[in-house]
């Protein structure tokens, strides 16, 4: 333990560093930043450290995370929902309908043509069906104030309330691509989660009606507690405690805010951990270790392997999706613009083998450590590139190396990846 | 006393773990068959692998007409004369017949076309089938694929993994008769057989072993007449 | 009823761009299908290994251009493109050396592989980002069309015109030739045939003398070259941008899977099943319908199944049906 607790002193002391040499403003907003990430790389570490299953689709649940929020949160548009509510409801829930059909019509009939035909048949009409439902409902829904909403809203709820919504939509897509993909090869298990997770970005980007696609959406609320800066700056107690401290205003109430996010996201953390503690050292987490090493075996006794992944696999993506919840309701803005894999789905990766794979503490710590790094790269980056290039004349080339800085921070990524896959495969802190 | 043509001498060793042969001595003579049987996890197979090299001996020695091979990997061993018919997965299954046997004409460099004629005029079935994928064969006609590949290289010494496993009584006959007449032309057989009896019948030379060391060594026809080895392991 | 004009509205907006955009998928699929099958594990790092081989053909075309270095009708990339090949042959060569290379000798399990191919994805895309940034680059030059609509509606007096640009035609004529030289190449000669006999049963080829570096090797080469001509035909045809080229590993594994992964023959059908269905099940069918049927059934909407963003949900639920019903693949691959 002692070395353990060596190397989280050592991320602190990193973030006590950028505290005093850049600003606090700017370390907190890593720490949350990481804090965050600290709790999709142990969805992640459920999966893949206690069951060996191979996700790429982290991005994709924790975007539905994001969405969850806006749906959640935000107030219902009411003209949009009596335009054009009903169709939608009711185009979506043919689409439903019709594919538990097709599932159940494939169990039921005889092998054949006849089955093949049939298929074909309820496929074609339930599709026109729900288009000629689905399209108009869209058309009017999205015809209603574009340029400030277009889209059916959300139910108007605290946001906290969208954070365990943001695990449960997370792990219904779970559940569905769960269902499809397991049980079959490892690595078609990362092409399929690789693709799900493009798709869910595509349906956010272009359902308008849903969370108004590219065009964004502002979220006017906070999740209780945290209160808004603004508030802050016209708080005589705070100005008061503030100025006593040596901050001015508005890094004063920048720094509080953040302070209450990371008191809060540290609680998920913290509750997190404490259950896949608790999980990994009951009897069924002995049997998903059993699984693991080896699923033959496991399998041999008896053992429902493809339930249990698909059980370990809804839980996993179950926290990615609070976790993104929690990072879009701090972020204020749902842009599913933002979303990209390598910053949600291969960053995530690199934190949980760099910690230490199949150890709850070892992917918290790489996701400190990674996540320290990811940022702190991305805003000193540029400066050391304009420091390194500065007795270089002006000119194109250096105006292109001062650009490319930032995407130094994959390459530093990737070679760290690959030497701690090389030397050190277990991670900072392997498994016990 | 010269050495045999090729011996595997006191062999020791397995495969990481806990010794699987004990001191076991196995070898063949020039132009001659030599049979291993023996009861189930006896140590056949592993005995046959490591005379060519498959696992690390932690003692004895493999010697090939009088130069010791000991260390050599077994690719080296293909180049110093051997062929090797594994029991499993030994053919290229997606390949033709005739891209099979080039394939184990592989680390020849002369023209190998005389050494396919020679191959099809032994398994004239073969022939017929030449341009078929070797994976859409019947059972025999595939351990005959795997043996024609074996024979590419021209090795002076044939070894063979349970050639028979899984063919049909007539089949296997016939496998054999194919085996007694590449013997005749001077290539020497070492083969491991579960179908002791018939494998014994036409063997110079049987080694029946017993948990990874000789039991009985003699020639074929009189461990045949040995009532010991008749009850315990050809079944009375 | 004008069933002529609705065929060549077909052929000008599905088939061509379809034709096109399969072989570049299918050049891109077969090298993933050729890694699989010798190097056992899905390459994750061959998008950003095509976007490489382009980036390279881009900066010499440029140069090319430069010094007035061209080829008439036929785009200068395609001066460029050996070079391409050799640089990022360079590149996968020493990446294999550095980094596959352990692992093989480990004999690690796919699914390591397919994490050590992330990391290696990662250093490739900061390499491509570094060099030519992120943005979309245009190097397509050469023939702009070699039928152009117009001319196509002069010669045959319909009212549909039929477009077949420069760099559909260099695809396809390209990947045709290097489709039949791969393949003369995997059937005929030694070195082809060998990595066959490895990818087919590797401890058998072991045995036979085969050497398994220099087909592990050789793999590599002609991964390299598959990659680099696949990307550049797919920069020519629409354009460069790094990122796109991440997001064509779902097309591309969909297209090798479909045909059945280790499979070269698989991966060609595959690429063009992929394409095919995307620009189908993409396209509005309202013009060539509204050809086929009376005025008075003209339809009102665009009979358009799916919208073009969605084009990545095509190839995934092909490939998901593709897991659940064949999981073999088309041409009986080696995935189970």
């Amino acid at each position: 333990m002692s070395k353990n607790l060596k190397l989280f002193l050592g991320v602190a002391v990193l973030f006590l560093l950028t505290g005093l040499f850049i600003s606090w403003n700017q370390a907190l907003f890593i720490l949350n930043f990481a804090l965050v990430s600290a709790i999709m790389a142990l969805g992640v570490n459920i999966q893949w450290g206690y069951a060996g299953l191979f996700n790429t689709g982290i991005m994709g649940f924790a975007a539905l995370g994001g969405l969850s929020v806006a749906l959640v949160a935000t107030p219902p548009v009411r003209e949009a929902w009596s335009a054009g509510g009903a169709g939608i409801l009711g185009g979506l829930a043919i689409g439903v309908a019709v594919l538990a059909a097709a599932v159940a019509l494939w169990k039921r009939m005889p092998k054949g043509r006849t089955r093949g035909l049939a298929m074909i048949a309820l496929l074609t009409v339930g599709f026109i069906l729900f288009r000629a439902v689905f399209d108009p409902a869209v058309e009017a829904v999205e015809a209603i104030n574009p340029s400030v909403s277009g889209n059916l809203g959300g139910l108007g709820l605290p946001v906290l309330v969208a954070w365990p919504v943001g695990g449960l939509l997370a792990a219904a897509a779970a559940w569905a691509i769960g269902k499809t993909a397991l049980g079959l090869r490892s690595d078609y298990l990362a092409i399929a989660t690789l693709g799900i997770a493009e798709i869910i970005i595509a349906v956010m980007k272009n359902e308008d009606w849903l969370a108004r696609g590219v065009k964004m959406m502002n979220l006017q609320q906070r999740p209780w507690p945290v209160p808004f800066e603004v508030e802050l700056q016209a708080n005589e107690t705070f100005l008061n405690f503030a100025a006593s401290l040596g901050f001015d205003p508005v890094t004063g109430s920048s720094i509080l805010v953040k302070l209450v996010y990371m008191v809060m996201i540290l609680a998920v953390l913290a509750l997190v951990i404490w259950l896949s503690e608790r999980a990994l050292n009951s009897p069924w987490g002995r049997m998903m270790r059993a699984i693991r090493d080896n699923e033959d075996a496991a399998r041999a006794m008896g053992k429902d392997v493809t339930a249990r992944h698909l059980q370990i696999f809804i839980l996993g993506s179950a926290v990615v999706g609070v976790a993104g919840a929690i990072l879009t309701s701090m972020d204020g803005i749902l842009n599913p613009g933002t979303y990209q894999p390598l910053r949600f789905t291969f960053l995530i990766w690199v934190m949980v083998i760099v910690g230490g794979s199949g150890n709850n503490w070892g992917a918290v710590l790489g996701a400190m450590l990674i996540g320290w790094l990811w940022l702190i790269v991305e805003s000193l980056g540029p400066v050391a590139m304009s420091a390194i290039t500065s007795g270089m004349s002006e000119g194109p080339l250096k105006a292109h190396l001062v650009d490319s800085a930032q995407h130094m921070r994959l390459l530093t990524l990737g070679v760290i990846l690959l030497l701690v896959l090389r030397f050190s495969p277990k991670g900072l802190i392997p498994e016990k | 006393m010269a050495d045999p043509f090729l011996i595997g001498d006191k062999m020791t060793g397995g495969y990481g773990g806990a010794d699987i042969l004990h001191g076991c001595t196995i070898a063949v003579e020039r132009g001659e068959i030599a049979v291993i049987v023996g009861p189930n996890g006896a140590g056949k197979s592993t005995a046959m692998k490591a005379v060519f090299g498959m696992l690390k001996l932690r003692e004895g020695r493999v010697r090939l007409d009088g130069e010791d091979i000991t260390t050599l990997s077994p690719q080296a061993r293909v180049a110093k004369g051997m062929g090797f018919v594994p029991q499993t997965h030994n053919i290229f299954g997606s390949m033709t017949v005739e891209e099979n046997l080039e394939m184990g004409a592989f680390i020849r460099t002369d023209d190998f076309q005389d050494t396919i004629t020679q191959v099809y005029d032994l398994f004239p079935i073969l022939k017929q089938k030449r341009h078929q994928p070797a994976g859409e064969l019947s059972g025999g006609q595939r351990q005959q694929v795997a043996v024609g590949r074996a024979l590419m290289t021209q090795p002076k010494v044939l070894m063979l993994d349970e050639p028979t496993a899984g063919v049909s009584p007539i089949v296997m006959d016939e496998l054999f008769d194919r085996i007694i007449e590449i013997a005749r032309t001077g290539i020497s057989i070492l083969m491991v057989e579960q179908n002791a009896r018939q494998a014994l019948e036409i063997a110079d030379k049987g080694y029946v072993l017993v948990q990874g060391a000789n039991r009985f060594t003699d020639t074929g026809k009189a461990l045949m007449a040995d009532p010991e080895v008749r009850r315990s392991f050809l079944g009375g | 009823m004008d069933i002529l004009n609705a065929f060549v509205a077909f052929l000008n907006f599905v088939f061509v761009p379809g034709l096109a955009y399969g072989a570049q998928l299918a050049l891109g699929a077969l090298g993933v299908t050729l890694i699989y099958g010798i190097l056992r594990f899905s390459n994750f790092a061959h998008g950003d290994t095509m976007a490489f081989g382009t980036m390279v053909t881009i900066l010499f075309t440029w140069w090319f251009q430069s010094i007035g270095l061209t080829a008439g009708v036929i785009p200068t990339a395609m001066l460029a493109l050996p070079i391409g090949i050799a640089v990022t042959s360079a590149l996968v060569l020493t990446t294999d050396r550095m980094v596959y290379r352990f692992y093989r000798r480990q004999k690690a399990t796919p699914t390591i592989l397919v994490i050590v191919s992330m990391g290696v994805m990662f250093v490739m895309n900061g390499i491509v980002r570094l060099i030519i940034g992120v943005d979309d680059q245009n190097f397509a030059d050469g023939g702009k069309f070699l039928v152009s609509a117009g001319d196509f509606k002069a010669a045959t007096g319909l009212k549909e015109g039929l477009a077949i640009k420069g760099s559909q035609a260099v695809t396809v004529i390209t990947a045709f030739i290097v489709v039949a030289a791969l393949f003369w190449f995997l059937q005929k000669t030694r070195t082809g045939k060998s990595m066959r006999a490895f990818s087919d049963n590797e401890d058998l080829a072991l045995l036979s003398g085969i050497n398994p570096d220099r087909v592990v090797q050789v793999t590599w080469i002609i991964a390299a070259a598959l990659a680099t001509i696949a990307g550049v035909l797919y920069g020519l045809d629409k354009s460069f941008r790094p990122f796109t080229y991440f997001q064509l590993l779902l097309p591309i594994f969909a297209a090798a899977i479909v045909g059945g992964l280790g499979s070269p023959l698989g991966a060609i059908a595959g690429g063009f099943v992929i394409a095919f269905s995307e620009v189908m099940v993409t396209y509005a069918w309202k013009k060539v319908v509204t050809y086929l049927v009376p005025e008075s059934l003209a339809p009102d909407g665009l009979l358009q199944l799916m919208a073009t963003d969605y084009k990545f949900a095509v190839s995934f639920a092909i490939l998901i049906l593709v897991l659940i019903f064949m999981p073999t693949g088309l041409f009986k691959g080696k995935s189970y």
